[in-house]
């Protein structure tokens, strides 16, 4: 159950570092980071727990965001982008690029604690 | 040992949030940071505004002296209530900013030469053009202006402290969509913005002298003067005047001086230019309007309407408010940017405005001394040349400096470092009556405040650039209409062409007396109109200028509809401005139809002519006629002109369209239609329409197998994002309309605002723009009334006072400003 805790942390530093806006967009990386040297756990997983908190957290604020505005401005930014016009697309992309970031950055975590 | 895995993860991490943080180049643009943009608590997802957003609040401010009431109607059209004007100024600002404050900012960028410092060095051209042209110098004349005039100075300042207010409200993440897209920040506003923002429209109405002036001197280089006067009249024999023909003019107060050696030293003198601005405001920006009296309308009361023609934007140009203070209540069309209302209608009278059109913009060649520009030859004797520094700042690259010689005439726009391929050399100085200090929005904030004919007629005296027709109705049953700008009492031809530039002999002589203006009240035909087509007939005593520079055919069918007209109600007025007749087809099919034999056309020929002959001659969306004539028409055009341009290797203006209709009607042997490459053979107009019937058959087949021979679908209007991102843009609009039609509605310009008042005891008014009162892609109000405006739906006006806004059903939010 270690992984759902890392999961949930994860997310939870995310959204509270992302409502200081004056911080830059990228500050999960650092919470998702130390996240993972403390809740230790084998690269994989360290991965897949960074990566879920913050897809889980994107995609989901961005699919509460979408749904109210009847998906007025995703489907001209998946236009833009350029994703077909599909507002799915771009809430699924929204969530792995926070993903990755996070998840990255919770492996180095992990293997920075294994490395002492 | 895990270090290894560790810094080849650490690396990537970092790896990835650089490649996210950073602008990559994708197909001639650049991306966002993907990673800031899409971040749900700072980027875009931020600007998707919820479809129930309730508007309403209480908002706090510094800087307000009483408590102002806002409702929003259903609209989202702001109804200002305020204790005095200054605060009701300072919450137009900030509603402005509030709905458009990354259009307002951004239009100042374009008029002040700073695109560069956002886009990169793509945009350099546009950013040297407007510096150099003399958009940042003409802003500061006319702001050093109006800081003598308390009364507006303190009306710009409030205004802009209000879209200050809401600027230092805004949080990083509530910044507007388009700034998050390409990357920066808003900076604070200022009255000079406001400033800047009115020469870029100065430039859109009175500019495109910057680059017919220089093409027109080509033409006449390449044509000689005499056969350029043909192809480029001064009047043409169908005008049917703002001031109707025959009414008598006061003795001019100038009568221009002709310089003694015009013939050598401008018509007949050489100077050749490829110059071409960036950005070209279009030809046909115009508009119509027009007033009937009571006499002519159902209630005995007058109706005015005005549909101003400009670039269809997304946000529009235009944002629809009411403004009621213990001075005026005043509603209609403003600009975000500018305090007041720009076109609209209080609870006495109303107004509209189109362009003038009149040429205030010159250019005159100089001879300096040496290459740097210090000293010019000016009436015999050396002259110091002041110089003018424009730093353009260029995102990701060094500062772009301008060094500008200031003259006699103007600032220097092209020199050594500002040339084209053929200019060799030549100093062109550029005058231009909007560089002169001038009184900006002192006339519409008087029209705010009008109360009948006599302080409009003063609110429009105070007018300077750019010139337009200002038209006027009054409860009290006056209709008047005044062409009103600083206009220059110029000689015949004067600043069609370059002027020679080292003495006097060539320079403006003094601006027209503004009661010499065209103007006409209350004429016996009980209606007055424009529609940008030369004001006054021949015996006006002053030049107007090329009659190109004035639509000829819209005024035509606005007159003769209006003559046949009466008991007109406000719903006749909308079928009016949505009508799609085209009175030059109607001159132009017959000079068709003649100039061919039809016993020489093979069957496709013989299908399209017979689809012209049987069109109703509108420009209706389903039309084939109309689409069918226009290939026509210009494949005759590209016929008769095509072989006399060819050999030019510099940039010339086409003939208008009455150029060639008109010299066809007058004269069916026409010595354009012969075509110069064959010289052993004498084409006449009849060979070159059978030569255009062929060509233009070939593409009608094109156009037929695309399923594009429809007038609406071949001619696809579409309202542009300001950056021209289809996907923010509204494309493929179904609606007719075009050139030479009241509907003047062509695929990227045509009505902004069209409005119509009849003033009744309670003003009953209708209104309808191609955009939304939000400015933000992410609302649901950001194109809200385009399908109305393009099925030519109009909107009935709430124009009420205080006590009934805050019971009205259609009132949705009330917001309140107070002091904190």
């Amino acid at each position: 159950m270690k992984i759902i805790t890392a999961i949930v942390i994860t997310a939870f530093l995310a959204y509270v570092l992302g409502i200081y806006s004056t911080l830059p967009w990228w500050s999960f990386a650092i919470s998702s980071f130390v996240v993972s040297v403390a809740i230790h756990q084998k690269p994989g997983k360290s991965f897949l727990a960074g990566f879920l908190g913050l897809f889980l957290l994107w995609a989901g604020l961005a699919l509460m965001k979408d749904v109210a505005n009847e998906h007025v401005l995703s489907t001209k930014v998946a236009q833009i982008l350029p994703l077909g016009g599909s507002y799915i697309v771009l809430i699924l992309v929204t969530g792995i690029v926070g993903g990755l970031v996070s998840g990255l950055a919770a492996l180095a975590g992990s293997y920075l604690r294994k490395s002492k | 040992m895990r270090i290894v895995p560790f810094l080849l993860s650490g690396l990537c991490t970092v790896g990835l949030v650089i490649a996210l943080n950073t602008q990559l180049p994708a197909g001639g643009s650049k991306t966002p940071r993907l990673g800031y943009f899409l971040s749900p608590q700072l980027g875009f997802w931020q600007n998707a505004e919820p479809a129930n957003t309730n508007f309403s609040g209480e908002i706090k401010l510094a800087n307000l002296k009483g408590k102002v009431d806002v409702y929003m109607d259903d609209r989202l059209v702001p109804h200002i209530y305020a204790e005095n004007d200054l605060d009701a100024y300072y919450v137009e600002g900030f509603l402005h900013a509030k709905y458009r404050l990354w259009q307002m900012e951004f239009q100042t960028y374009v008029a002040g030469g700073r695109l560069s410092e956002i886009v990169g060095e793509e945009r350099l051209p546009t950013d040297r053009f407007f510096r150099r042209l003399g958009m940042v110098y003409g802003a500061e004349q006319t702001m050093a202006n109006m800081e003598k005039n308390p009364e507006m100075k303190a009306t710009m300042e409030a205004y802009s402290d209000g879209v200050n207010a809401y600027i230092k409200s805004l949080l990083p993440q509530q910044i507007p969509f388009e700034y998050k897209l390409l990357d920066y920040k808003p900076e604070a506003w200022s009255p000079f913005k406001t400033y800047l923002f009115l020469m870029y429209m100065s430039y859109d109405l009175t500019g495109k002298g910057s680059t017919s002036d220089l093409q027109m001197t080509n033409a006449k280089n390449y044509f000689g003067y005499e056969d350029f006067n043909k192809l480029f009249p001064n009047v043409e024999d169908s005008l049917d005047p703002i001031i109707p023909k025959g009414t008598m003019f006061v003795k001019p107060a100038i009568v221009p001086k002709i310089p003694a050696n015009i013939d050598s030293a401008y018509f007949g003198k050489t100077i050749n230019s490829t110059a071409m601005a960036p950005v070209v405001p279009d030809k046909d920006n115009g508009s119509n309007n027009w007033a009937v009296s009571g006499s002519k309308t159902k209630s005995g009361r007058p109706i005015l309407c005005n549909d101003p023609h400009l670039g269809l934007n997304l946000p529009s140009l235009w944002y629809e408010v009411q403004i009621n203070t213990p001075t005026h209540n005043t509603y209609g069309a403003s600009f975000p940017g500018s305090p007041a209302v720009i076109i609209g209608f209080n609870d006495s009278i109303a107004w509209g405005v189109t362009n003038a059109g009149r040429d205030v913009l010159d250019f005159f060649d100089m001879k300096f001394k040496d290459s740097t520009m210090s000293e010019y030859m000016y009436n015999g004797v050396w002259t110091k040349a002041a110089h003018r520094k424009e730093v353009i700042k260029v995102k990701g690259k060094p500062d772009q400096v301008e060094d500008m010689a200031m003259t006699v005439f103007g600032p220097v726009m092209y020199d050594r470092a500002y040339k084209n391929q053929s200019s060799e050399g030549k100093y062109l100085a550029v005058k231009w009556t909007a560089s002169t200090p001038g009184n900006a929005v002192e006339t519409f904030y008087r029209l705010n405040r009008a109360k009948n004919y006599d302080d409009y007629l003063k609110a429009t005296s105070l007018w300077s650039c750019p010139g337009q027709n200002f038209v006027f109705a009054s409860k009290t049953n006056d209709i008047a209409i005044k062409q009103q700008g600083a206009f220059i009492a110029k000689w015949k031809r004067q600043g069609d062409f370059i002027m020679p530039g080292t003495d006097s002999s060539y320079d403006w002589q003094g601006i027209i007396p503004t009661d010499e203006n065209p103007m006409i009240k209350n004429p016996a035909r009980g209606f007055v109109s424009s529609a940008n087509q030369m004001a006054v007939d021949t015996t006006y005593p002053y030049y107007l200028g090329t009659a190109n520079s004035f639509p000829l055919y819209r005024g035509i069918i606005i007159n003769r509809k209006l003559t046949e007209m009466n008991g007109i109600t406000p719903e006749d007025m909308q079928h009016l401005q949505m009508e799609n007749y085209n009175v030059f087809a109607e001159m132009a099919r017959p000079v068709l139809l003649w100039n061919i034999d039809e016993n020489a056309l093979n069957a496709d020929e013989k299908k399209y002519i017979d689809i012209v002959k049987n069109w109703n001659l509108k420009g209706d969306y389903s039309e084939k006629g109309a689409t069918v004539f226009k290939c026509l028409w210009d494949s005759l055009e590209a016929e008769v002109w095509r072989d006399d341009y060819q050999k030019s290797k510099l940039p010339m203006p086409w003939p208008d369209a009455p150029t060639l209709l008109e010299n066809l009607l007058r004269d069916s042997v026409y010595a354009f239609a012969d075509n110069i490459n064959t010289p052993d053979k004498k084409e006449t107009i009849k060979d070159d329409a059978m030569i255009a019937i062929k060509k233009a058959t070939a593409h009608l087949k094109e156009l037929e197998a695309s399923h594009t021979l429809e007038w609406g679908k071949f001619k696809d209007t579409r309202v542009n994002h300001l950056l021209k991102i289809p996907a923010l843009s509204r494309l493929h609009l179904p609606i007719g309309g075009g050139e030479h039609m009241i509907n003047a509605t062509k695929p990227t310009h045509g009505p902004s605002w069209r409005m119509i008042v009849h003033l009744t005891d309670e003003i009953e008014a209708y209104v309808v723009y191609p955009g939304g009162q939000n400015g933000n892609p992410g609302s649901k109000y950001y194109d809200s009334f385009v399908d109305s405006w393009a099925a030519g739906k109009y909107y009935r006006v709430l124009f009420v006072n205080k006590a009934a806004a805050a019971k009205h059903e259609k009132m949705k939010w009330h917001i309140t400003f107070t002091n904190n």
